[in-house]
């Protein structure tokens, strides 16, 4: 089996925005091998929201191609895409996302009750998830409970409690003070070093500094490419 | 799980928001009452005018050859050929008990109101019946004390009298009237028994009557002689009691020459015609109960709609998130109509319990034995359940249909 976890070839979207059509993705290729650590940059119009949706399979694209762990899903119904997201995606958003009125428990079984495990394996595998970010005394806790680190915590182990092939944060530290900041970037460079593979969308260089592999978007396409030049001096 | 998440939901809406929630289960909830109280009462009715009415005023197993049917609205024509018709005669009488070949048992019977007094007491108006021995059994009058006059004394039409509980009550006031000697139209009757309270119908009391032998000296002042107002006859069973009808049909066609063409001059009084008014009226009922019942329901199933449509737009980037973690269309669908069916099932029980509630209420306040109909209660729940799924079709779809893209973009 191949090494490559995202293959994605000449990948388009168009909008169509009254009587023009946006272009907001113009032709992107891209290839995420297992276990690297990868920041997407770009300024707001760069396409970089766009590509998150498509590599995320909340979108499909308008022409190209795009190969997830294996599997063409660039023109998958919605259903089939519903299940490769809960399979092969774990989501971190920069608003966290929780539902409010479940426990942070509740909260990392989610994607396990669409996934269709059974009541027991869900909450072995939900708490499993909790203890590797840290939060096994918390597990009964409502997000209004919780701090905002926590909260991130837990956003982190709900997208980890399906073993996902990618974890795809998108500002994953925007709503939170910097100290926070670097305790959630540490747990993402912690996962990273497990073997996770993971892709974060951000405008920030400082937290893009985090990762491996930089790669920047400009205009809707790759303006460039490259490994970390500050992990690399080091 | 996840239907047990969806029940959650709707009952934590429920809790979170109870003035808003009640109003907006208002219309299934008086949908379902309506259905409880109705059905109850109308059943209740049902009792209350079999037990009470047909087999009090007729009897159980009991028909009445009449000269015309009792218990009847009739047009201005059929009472006019009613009253041409000829009374019932001993002879008719006597060859009916002589051919029905169906066991049965047989009583004369006529009526008058007449005044009874003693010792210079007097109750008014009081129903003086003229019968034959087994007319307690006939009309199932049970003793409070003293005995029934023996087919001796009624065969030698003998001055005794079985006096009803408003008799005993008002003129004896605590004394024992078996043994005494009452006053009816100027001729003495020795009371020898006195029957036990049996209630009210409508209102009027059952209780205000004096049995006395068919042939005792007040024959004349109650009935024409060689004439009777009704001839009762009781069979065994349901089934011997419409043999026995029919027989008693020919026997009496034969003794009036009827030819095969010419209708009956007589009618056969059964507890089921004495029905027949009521019976209409609660077909009636249950004709329109489904109708009404319906309106309020589907009123009941715009509003729940419209609470989901609500949650829906409220819920958004909830529905975002599901989506985003997996849940794929019919995850959504199935959520909310499970939420809407488990809000619409919450307001058919508070229906059911108000119902409930009214059939307890009439029951204590009025005679009708208003009793709930398991069925009624079954239906209830199953109409929550049923238009709770339908109303929440719609809006499941919206929120199954959203672009989690979208929906995650909403505050």
């Amino acid at each position: 089996m191949s090494d490559l976890v995202i293959q994605i070839r000449n990948l388009t979207r168009a909008y169509p925005m009254g009587a023009e059509t946006v272009h907001a993705l113009r032709g992107v290729s891209l290839e995420i091998r297992r276990n690297e650590y990868v920041a997407i940059m770009g300024p707001s119009g760069s396409g970089k929201s766009t590509l998150m949706n498509l590599i995320g399979c909340l979108d499909t694209p308008t022409a190209g191609e795009y190969w997830l762990n294996g599997q063409e899903v660039s023109r998958m119904s919605d259903d089939a895409l519903a299940r490769v997201r809960n399979r092969e995606i774990g989501f971190v958003f920069q608003t966290f996302n929780l539902l409010p009125r479940a426990s942070a428990l509740q909260n990392v079984e989610l994607p396990l009750v669409y996934g269709g495990v059974s009541a027991r394996e869900r909450r072995r595998r939900a708490q499993t998830a909790l203890e590797r970010v840290g939060l096994a005394d918390r597990i009964g806790h409502r997000p209004n409970e919780l701090s905002g680190g926590q909260r991130q915590r837990v956003a982190i182990a709900r997208a980890l409690a399906n073993q996902p092939a990618i974890l795809l944060a998108d500002e994953p530290t925007g709503n939170l003070d910097s100290a926070t900041s670097e305790e959630i970037l540490r747990v993402f460079d912690d996962l990273h070093r497990q073997g996770q593979t993971v892709i974060m969308v951000t405008h920030e260089a400082d937290i893009a500094a985090h990762a491996a592999r930089i790669v920047v978007l400009r205009d809707g396409r790759i303006a460039s490419d490259a490994p970390n030049p500050r992990l690399a001096a080091a | 799980m996840q239907i047990k998440d969806a029940i959650g939901e709707a009952l934590e809406t429920l809790r979170t928001q109870k003035l808003k929630s009640f109003f907006s289960l208002i219309g299934v909830l008086i949908g379902v009452t309506f259905l409880i109280a109705v059905v109850s009462i109308v059943q209740g009715m049902n009792v209350y005018m079999e037990d009470r009415f047909a087999n009090k005023l007729v009897g159980l197993n009991t028909f009445q050859v009449r000269r015309m049917p009792n218990f009847s609205n009739a047009t201005e024509a059929e009472w006019r050929e009613w009253v041409r018709r000829p009374r019932i005669n001993y002879a008719e009488a006597a060859s009916i008990q002589e051919r029905v070949k169906t066991p049965a048992i047989y009583s004369r019977w006529c009526s008058q109101n007449l005044n009874v007094t003693w010792s210079g007491k007097i109750a008014r108006g009081v129903d003086i019946w003229t019968a034959d021995a087994p007319i307690f059994r006939i009309k199932n009058l049970d003793l409070a004390g003293g005995r029934v006059f023996t087919p001796q004394e009624a065969r030698a039409g003998m001055a005794v009298a079985v006096v009803g509980w408003d008799v005993s009550d008002k003129l004896f006031s605590g004394v024992e009237p078996v043994g005494k000697d009452v006053t009816i139209a100027g001729l003495p009757y020795r009371v020898v028994g006195r029957v036990a309270k049996q209630g009210t119908l409508f209102g009027i009391s059952l209780d205000k009557f004096v049995v006395v032998p068919f042939d005792a000296p007040i024959h004349r002042a109650v009935c024409r002689l060689g004439f009777m107002d009704e001839f009762h006859v009781q069979a065994a069973s349901p089934v011997e009691m419409q043999v026995a009808l029919e027989e008693t049909r020919e026997v009496m066609r034969v003794q009036r020459r009827l030819r095969p063409q010419q209708p009956d001059n007589f009618a056969l009084q059964t507890a089921e015609g004495a029905l027949e008014g009521w019976n209409k009226i609660s077909a009636i009922l249950f004709t329109a109960l489904p109708a009404l019942v319906s309106i309020s329901l589907v009123v009941g199933g715009i509003v729940i709609m419209n609470i989901m449509l609500m949650a829906v737009a409220e819920r958004t980037r909830e529905i975002g998130i599901r989506k985003a973690l997996g849940a794929k269309r019919r995850d959504i669908l199935a959520q909310f109509i499970v939420e809407s069916a488990t809000l619409s099932t919450v307001g058919a029980a508070l229906g059911i319990a108000t119902g409930i509630g009214l059939a307890f209420l009439v029951r204590a306040t009025t005679p009708l034995p208003a009793a709930i109909a398991p069925w009624s209660v079954g239906l209830g729940v199953l109409l929550g359940v049923a238009v709770g799924m339908t109303f929440g079709v719609y809006p499941a779809t919206r929120a199954a249909r959203l672009d989690p893209i979208e929906a995650l973009r909403q505050e």
